[in-house]
């Protein structure tokens, strides 16, 4: 056979019937779902009278908007002080109880970002396709799983076939290669290849990060880069299988029995590019280049490195993107030539399915570890991505770091990330985030999001203005490394 | 879904690129549980000056005067015309829900952003992919005049200009047919459960590990 590459691969193991325009059926392995998304598909099946079509394939959990403050948490969904909230939140678990969806409810230690619980769980295994209301989706495509976004239609869809209509994508190659400078991170890799191919590069692509510098990377760092695929308008992003993707897979509850495991891992070994695969376009950088990445506009490729200043919008050579850079900075508060570093903060919010995973939380601990939070910072907030990082890192002393440090540290859930529950901006505020969307009033009305990298987030906080951590003087011996 | 019949749409032009979902249906909005009542705060934070909420009483809002969508010429417009990448962000549907409930059937742009393209269709939005240059052009025209209206031909692939120029585009075959149809996919897929079952019985044969209620 051909060489294929690994999205070649999976789609073929997918494929259910092709049709003659060329789009075709797939197979769905897993579906996830969350409140936001899902009823107006379940409203559908109900409507219809139709069923889903296998029930193990999904799993629930809310996440987008759960309160995350103790009081109104210990109250269940009680707490969630906003009725129309509170019925979504509502309607997802009687949903799940009547169509028998296997749920985690809002208090349940697993419950968390439907994207940071997947994984967490062995949920998303090698080989499988998943999708789930949810652009982020693509964050599973970590572990070589054909993995996105879908609507809510689509949701329906997958519930009543378990099947999808899908065209195939192109194939797009994104090699980092090299070495990491330390305090580099996974964020500021992605952060620097949306900056190269913009918004809308992986538009009809299916993206594989391949290379040196992404096979030195934890399963945690794989999944912030895939994650943002979809910031590159790629639905898809893959990493190839290895051996930390299978060490991180073993003994998870979702994952293999012991009997099957053998064969699964067989199975898993085979899903990676073969050598002389084709694919469409592709992008190289090179890892020891990449810095601290810091966002100044209105969407993810406005990023600059933080040694350098706000770009000028008359420097670029189109008029609507020198419109849209001069339109961004208006919002922002920002001017051409103001260097990243001056930038000061109001705001500090470490969380995401971006970044709220364990090693995102131990290397903020690390820049905070016996520092204070700056005056000026009204609001400095961890959000572990799920009720089991939350107790690892609790196990592991980090929650005391970070509350001697003057970070609040909350309960999982989405937070500040869309702020559609009681964590956001006011109009004008600035803020430092582990987040994905930098979008116009994407963490509140009005609000300015600056997206950065964990530690770069929490150096932040400290000084009060974006610094390089670099320069800044913490352990970063093992920082995000596999 | 309801069937797409051709329409002569007046047009509104929202000259901007990367138009992305939150822009479109802020979040606060999707706290919804229906799929309904979403045009009233399509494009919320650009139509009004102050910040919007659900269950609101949208009339008696400050409007934005400056934003397209508030001016008396573009009250009934079917047919928006927007620049490059619209859509991105989200996978929210209630995007496509906003634009319909608005009373927008047709969007053209350059391009568009995957997930929303795929959403659009399936609640009987036409997505029109047209080179920049053209897009520029229907800029041009329908800020000239007043009124401008688009014919859209789906069966034809055709944009008629009120000039009488018309400009081709591109459609996926099935696609087009669900549109004119008014087709529902699940029932369409439904049709094809043998195949499914075989495809199922095989895969759960070669990855049992993926099936966990055996
Ligand atoms: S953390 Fe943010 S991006 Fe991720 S699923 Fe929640 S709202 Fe979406």
């Amino acid at each position: 056979m051909a060489s294929q590459t690994l999205y070649d691969k999976l789609w073929a193991q997918h494929l259910v019937t092709q049709r003659d325009d060329g789009s075709a059926l797939i197979y769905i392995d897993r579906h996830l779902l969350h409140e936001v998304t899902s009823p107006q598909a379940f409203e559908g099946l109900r409507l219809t009278g139709r069923k889903p079509w296998r029930r193990d394939a999904n799993l629930a959990t809310p996440d987008h908007n759960v309160p995350t403050t103790l009081k109104e948490r210990s109250a269940g969904n009680a707490g969630i002080l906003d009725d129309v909230s509170r019925i979504q939140v509502e309607t997802l678990d009687a949903n799940c109880e009547s169509f028998e969806i296997e749920e985690f409810r809002i208090n349940d230690e697993r419950q968390g970002i439907v994207h940071v619980v997947g994984p967490e769980q062995g949920a998303t295994l090698p080989g499988m396709t998943v999708v789930c209301g949810d652009s982020h989706t693509a964050t599973h495509g970590a572990f070589a799983a054909l993995s996105h976004g879908i609507g809510t239609s689509e949701v329906e869809h997958v519930l009543a076939t378990q099947c999808l209509i899908a065209q195939k994508m192109k194939n797009m190659q994104v090699r980092v290669e090299g070495k990491l400078g330390l305090g580099v991170t996974a964020k500021d890799i992605v952060l620097a290849i949306i900056g190269r191919i913009g918004t809308a590069g992986g538009t009809g692509y299916a993206i594989e990060f391949a290379g040196s510098a992404i096979r030195e990377l934890s399963m945690e760092g794989r999944m912030t880069i895939c994650n943002m695929a979809i910031e590159a308008g790629a639905r898809v992003g893959l990493v190839a299988v290895d051996d930390t993707t299978i060490d991180y897979l073993k003994g998870r509850p979702y994952a293999p029995t012991a009997e099957q495991w053998p064969a699964a891992v067989e199975a898993w070994r085979d899903l990676v590019s073969d050598d002389g695969a084709h694919f469409d376009k592709v992008v190289e950088l090179d890892a020891a280049e990449i810095e601290p990445q810091v966002t100044w506009g209105t969407s993810p490729e406005m990023v600059a490195n933080v040694s350098a200043a706000v770009p000028d919008p008359a420097s670029a050579d189109d008029e609507t993107v020198t419109q849209g850079m001069t339109r961004a900075l208006e919002y922002m508060g920002l001017s051409a030539g103001q260097k990243i570093t001056d930038i000061r903060l109001d705001k500090v919010f470490i969380g995401s399915c971006t970044n709220s995973r364990i090693e995102d939380l131990r290397e903020a601990a690390k820049v905070a570890r016996g520092r204070k939070v700056a005056d000026n910072i009204q609001l400095a907030m961890v959000v572990p991505g799920s009720g089991l990082v939350k107790r690892l890192a609790e196990a592991e002393g980090l929650d005391k770091v970070f509350i001697e440090a003057g970070f609040e540290w909350r309960e999982p859930g989405c937070s500040m990330c869309l702020a559609m529950n009681a964590d956001k901006l006011g109009a004008g505020e600035r803020c430092a985030s582990t987040s994905n969307r930098n979008f116009e009033g994407r963490q509140g009305y009005g609000g300015r999001t600056h997206l950065v990298s964990p530690a770069m987030a929490a150096a932040a906080a400290i000084e009060g203005h974006f610094v390089d951590v670099r320069s800044y003087d913490y352990d970063r011996a093992d920082a995000m490394s596999a | 879904m309801k069937k797409f019949e051709r329409l002569q749409g007046l047009v509104a032009p929202l000259d901007r690129a990367n138009v992305d979902t939150d822009l479109i249906i802020p979040k606060q909005f999707l706290k919804s549980i229906k799929r309904t009542g979403f045009g009233p705060n399509l494009f919320d934070e650009l139509r009004y000056l102050d910040e919007g909420y659900p269950g609101q009483d949208t009339a008696s809002r400050p409007l934005n005067p400056d934003f397209v969508l508030n001016q008396p010429r573009y009250r009934d417009a079917q047919v928006l015309l927007a620049r490059r990448n619209f859509g991105c962000g989200s996978s929210r549907e209630h995007a496509p829900w906003a634009l319909d409930d608005f009373g927008f059937r047709v969007v053209i742009a350059p391009s568009f952003a995957d997930i929303f393209y795929n959403n659009s269709f399936k609640n009987g939005i036409l997505l029109i992919t047209l080179d920049e240059a053209t897009v520029d052009r229907l800029f041009q025209e329908t800020e000239a005049s007043e009124g401008y209206r688009l014919d859209i031909d789906l069966e034809g692939q055709q944009v008629i200009t009120p000039n009488g120029e018309a400009i081709p585009f591109e459609v996926d075959a099935f696609r087009k047919h669900c549109l004119l149809e008014g087709l529902d996919d699940i029932g369409l897929t439904l049709e094809q459960a043998g195949a499914i079952r075989d495809y199922e019985g095989h895969h759960r044969a070669a990855n049992p590990w993926l099936f966990r209620d055996a």
